[in-house]
């Protein structure tokens, strides 16, 4: 027989509207961070970055008394290069070593301004208030917080920025801040218009453990993707810049300032690299999810087919990116299209599709 | 050394073996032999694997777009009557059945044999390298991208134990040339990579292959189920069935159920009014029907397994109950009637209600059940909740020819061709009664029943096809993050006793952070050299 439960019950108000004004203030703090990112990539100086896993060691740069090596495109290093930017340090006592490291790409230079530290810091603040957002309306519906389209926008756009601050903490991939927090901010913008729905229960297919697993797998990974994304686009722009330069055009502005395209490339390679296993991980834990809560593990449900079409672009993008005649602008092109997929499959396949994923 | 550099960029995310792949040439005149081997290194070449990829892609589009058979053969008959002229166009090309249509299965299966041709010589390549030793070291050690030299005092024999001391996970190849009394010794690691690569493939090839097992040993079904009646899993007890290519009807487990209860329960006011927030039935079941009677809770994230089988419950309606009388006052009808949703919110539903034996002509009544009867916006009688708050039946009433003899006919539809309208009925509420126009009896609507709509699903598929792919996934994991590289020592004594030590590096993937690794050995290897039993501070440059 039916019965009914008190529709407020499990929910808190105070909690609700906590997350609601947190929202405003995280928008507000990623405007910031946007504009201030904007400013450092147009009036920043271009400085060399330190060397990493995805940058180069930029040889030849320190201060020290550069030995000449008798390889053409290779820089001896000094082993005393103390304040040059290496990570060999070679120094503790190690005058007795000479070391020759073969400089293959010319060393990864970006904008730099002081505003972009300003940046960094309202960017980790935007990022706790989206936390505190997320876990507020956790304990307002009682419940995981990714149910219904407005939540996974925001969580979208919790993990973009995670990578983002990842990206820019290890790899110095600051000047990727403008073209991560674009779409970020847009993003939120439009989930507050148009996808914002109260903190409430969701329907019971969606009462299970595997939400935690499944969405925040495949948040995760769109995180991932966006910052792999972003990347590529600044590819598409300093590539750009790179053949006006040598037509002996002159070049201006925010795209005349971009690190080498080469390096961008390797940026948005790396991101998809770390988000390509975990949209895998997602997919078959959505498949698992989907034997248990719609009696099969593989459906040709919309959202499924377009899955399975972002998975298999990204997977051509990774042969592409490995196979001569692919890499470089064709592959950035190909890792776009994934991202496409991957956008209309959140947003289309919702809204245009009827399906079971249709939680809107 | 060369070759090595070039094969690094194809080794960098070393996904698949055709390196450069320049496009075979096309074949002039060529013998039958000499064609197949184009056609077999065209397909097997990346260029071909990519536009596949892409194909599979692109094809998998329609899919989404267009009603499917597989997924819903109801949307598929309400395109046809919505497109009369396009839908039977479409059909030719298998636009509703995409996904098992003879053009997707052939970009698949070419994808997959591309797949195995490129992925079996390669295997085969690896599992060679694996057992061969490293290739030896190469003369010149400087101009490798990584290289460094340092002297030390320790004898050549004693920088190679300790560099094999420090490599100690790398397959190591040592070599010794008498006439200098150098010593050299090559280390490669990072197998996994390549063995992660390889396994990925294959297990793609296994998931195929667990995906067309169980499309021909499987079979799934449908049907809906009233609080206190029983199931028993025979072909004949579904509404539909879908049987896998070699499944017999003996085939079925031998179970069998009854749902005991079944409960919804709903969110009853703000912006979510209405919508469900859980379903549970309980059943009571048998494996078999000698097995022992046992229990069990079915609910949408937790479906009941049982010989092999998955029962689920998929969603549930109302089957209000009907008694009629004929004309005599003889009861010919009392039983629920299960009524198909109409609208999910609110489960206004519809349904027939047939009555062959009523003494005389057949009774047949088209009906509206709404659980929370309300007044709509146009004045008309809607439900404006899912919950049974104020459940109210209307029938409209028809007498004639069912038409039951004419072949099989759905049980929700009514053909009303040989019969003739009766009227409308009034409001019914439970206990309601309304007496049929020409004394042709009564219809009294006595309560109503909640019923689940279910699913049978036989998969022998699930569970190798769960291994194949997390088979893939570990695959995957070792194929992008595992870096494999070389790394060559060699010590060669001095004019002035002292030996000197080059060390070089080779990743095979572009990653920066191995020129560090690369760094770190060196350094490790000479403070290791520095600090061993044959100390001499002197240091030289």
């Amino acid at each position: 027989m039916v019965h009914m439960i008190a529709a407020d019950a499990a929910m808190d108000g105070r909690m609700s509207s906590i997350s609601d004004g947190l929202i405003i203030a995280m928008i507000v703090a990623y405007a910031i961070a946007l504009f201030l990112f904007a400013v450092e990539a147009a009036y920043g100086r271009r400085r060399t970055l330190r060397a990493n896993r995805l940058m180069p060691v930029a040889a030849g740069s320190s201060a020290g008394s550069a030995q000449a090596s008798d390889t053409a495109g290779s820089a001896a290093v000094p082993p005393t290069a103390g304040e040059a930017s290496l990570d060999l340090d070679a120094a503790e006592g190690g005058d007795d070593m000479s070391v020759s490291v073969r400089r293959e790409e010319p060393e990864a230079k970006a904008a730099q301004h002081a505003v972009g530290n300003v940046a960094l810091v309202v960017t980790v603040l935007g990022f706790l208030l989206n936390a505190a957002h997320i876990t507020t309306r956790g304990l307002a519906a009682d419940r995981w917080p990714w149910g219904n389209m407005f939540e996974f926008v925001v969580a979208i756009c919790l993990c973009s920025v995670a990578a983002f601050l990842f990206a820019a903490m290890r790899y110095q991939a600051r000047f990727l801040g403008t073209f991560v927090l674009v779409p970020v901010v847009l993003l939120l913008g439009i989930a507050v218009r148009w996808l914002y729905s109260e903190a409430g229960p969701v329907i019971p297919a969606l009462h299970s453990y595997w939400i935690a697993i499944h969405v925040s797998a495949a948040i995760i990974a769109t995180g991932g993707f966006m910052v792999a994304g972003a990347a590529a686009a600044a590819h598409l722009m300093a590539r750009r810049t790179e053949i006006q330069r040598a037509a002996g055009q002159r070049v201006a502005g925010v795209a005349a300032k971009l690190p080498a395209a080469e390096l961008l490339d390797r940026v948005s390679h790396r991101f998809i690299v770390l988000a390509f296993p975990l949209w895998t991980f997602a997919i078959i834990a959505g498949a698992v999810w989907a034997d248990e809560a719609w009696g099969r593990f593989w459906g040709w449900d919309p959202k499924e087919v377009w899955s399975f079409i972002t998975w298999v672009v990204y997977a051509a993008y990774l042969h592409a990116r490995a196979t001569a005649g692919w890499r470089g602008t064709k592959a950035t092109w190909i890792g776009l299209l994934g991202f496409a997929c991957l956008m209309f499959n959140f947003f289309a396949v919702n809204f245009v599709f009827s399906g079971l994923h249709s939680y809107a | 050394m060369v070759s090595e550099q070039s094969s690094e960029a194809e080794a960098a995310t070393g996904e698949r073996g055709r390196p450069a792949d320049p496009q075979p040439p096309a074949p002039g005149r060529l013998s039958a032999l000499g064609w197949a081997r184009w056609a077999w290194r065209t397909l097997t070449s990346m260029r071909t694997a990519l536009i596949l990829l892409f194909l599979l892609a692109v094809g998998a589009i329609p899919g989404s777009m267009l009603p499917q058979r597989g997924v819903s053969t109801e949307q598929v008959r309400n395109y046809f009557a919505e497109n009369p002229e396009l839908a039977p166009w479409l059909d030719r090309f298998y636009l509703f059945d995409v996904y098992s249509s003879p053009w997707y299965a052939s970009i698949y299966l070419l994808l997959f044999v591309s797949l195995t041709g490129c992925v079996l010589p390669r295997a085969l390549a690896h599992y060679r390298a694996m057992r061969a030793q490293p290739p030896r070291t190469p003369r010149n050690l400087g101009r490798m991208p990584y290289s460094a030299t340092f002297t030390s005092s320790a004898p050549p024999e004693q920088v190679l134990g300790g560099a094999r001391a420090l490599l100690r996970r790398h397959r190591i190849r040592t070599e010794a040339d008498a006439a200098t009394g150098a010593s050299a010794l090559s280390a490669e690691t990072g197998y996994l990579r390549e063995t992660g690569n390889v396994l990925f493939h294959v297990a793609l090839l296994g998931l195929l292959i667990a995906l067309a097992t169980g499309s021909f040993l499987g079979y799934r079904g449908n049907m809906l189920v009233v609080e206190g009646d029983g199931f028993a899993n025979t072909v004949t007890s579904y509404d539909s069935y879908f049987p896998g290519t070699v499944v017999d009807q003996e085939d079925l487990q031998p179970f069998s159920f009854t749902l005991e209860e079944f409960q919804a329960s709903f969110v009853e006011a703000g912006q979510m009014s209405g919508q469900a927030s859980s379903y549970s039935a309980d059943l009571t079941y048998r494996a078999s029907p000698e097995a022992p009677e046992r229990s069990h809770t079915l609910e949408v994230n937790h479906p009941l397994s049982v010989d092999g089988a998955q029962v689920y419950l998929l969603g549930h309606g109302y089957a209000p109950e009907f008694r009629v009388e004929n004309a005599e006052g003889e009861t010919v009808f009392d039983q629920p009637v299960p009524f198909i949703n109409r609208e999910e919110g609110n489960f206004a539903s519809d349904g027939v209600i047939k009555v062959p034996d009523a003494g005389g002509k057949q009774l047949g009544f088209t009906g509206v059940f709404l659980p929370s009867a309300a007044e709509g916006p146009q004045g008309d009688l809607v439900s404006d909740f899912p919950a049974p708050r104020d459940p109210v039946v209307t029938l409209t009433g028809y007498r004639g020819d069912l038409g039951l003899d004419t072949g099989s006919q759905s049980v929700y539809q009514l053909h009303t061709d040989d019969m003739a309208e009766l009227g409308d009925s009034p409001e019914l509420r439970p206990g309601d009664s309304w007496k049929l126009p020409d004394g042709a009896g009564t219809v009294t609507f006595t309560g109503y029943s909640d019923y689940i709509s279910m699913q049978v699903n036989s998969d022998p598929a699930r569970v190798p096809a769960l291994i194949a792919a997390s088979t893939a996934v570990l695959g995957l994991l070792a194929t992008l993050f595992v870096r494999p590289r070389r790394v060559w020592v060699r010590a060669r004594p001095n004019e002035d006793g002292r030996t000197v030590v080059e060390v070089a590096g080779l990743g095979k993937t572009e990653n920066a952070a191995l020129t560090a690794d690369f760094h770190s050995f060196a350094t490790s290897l000479r403070d290791r050299l520095r600090d061993g039993p044959a100390v001499e501070t002197g240091t030289k440059e």
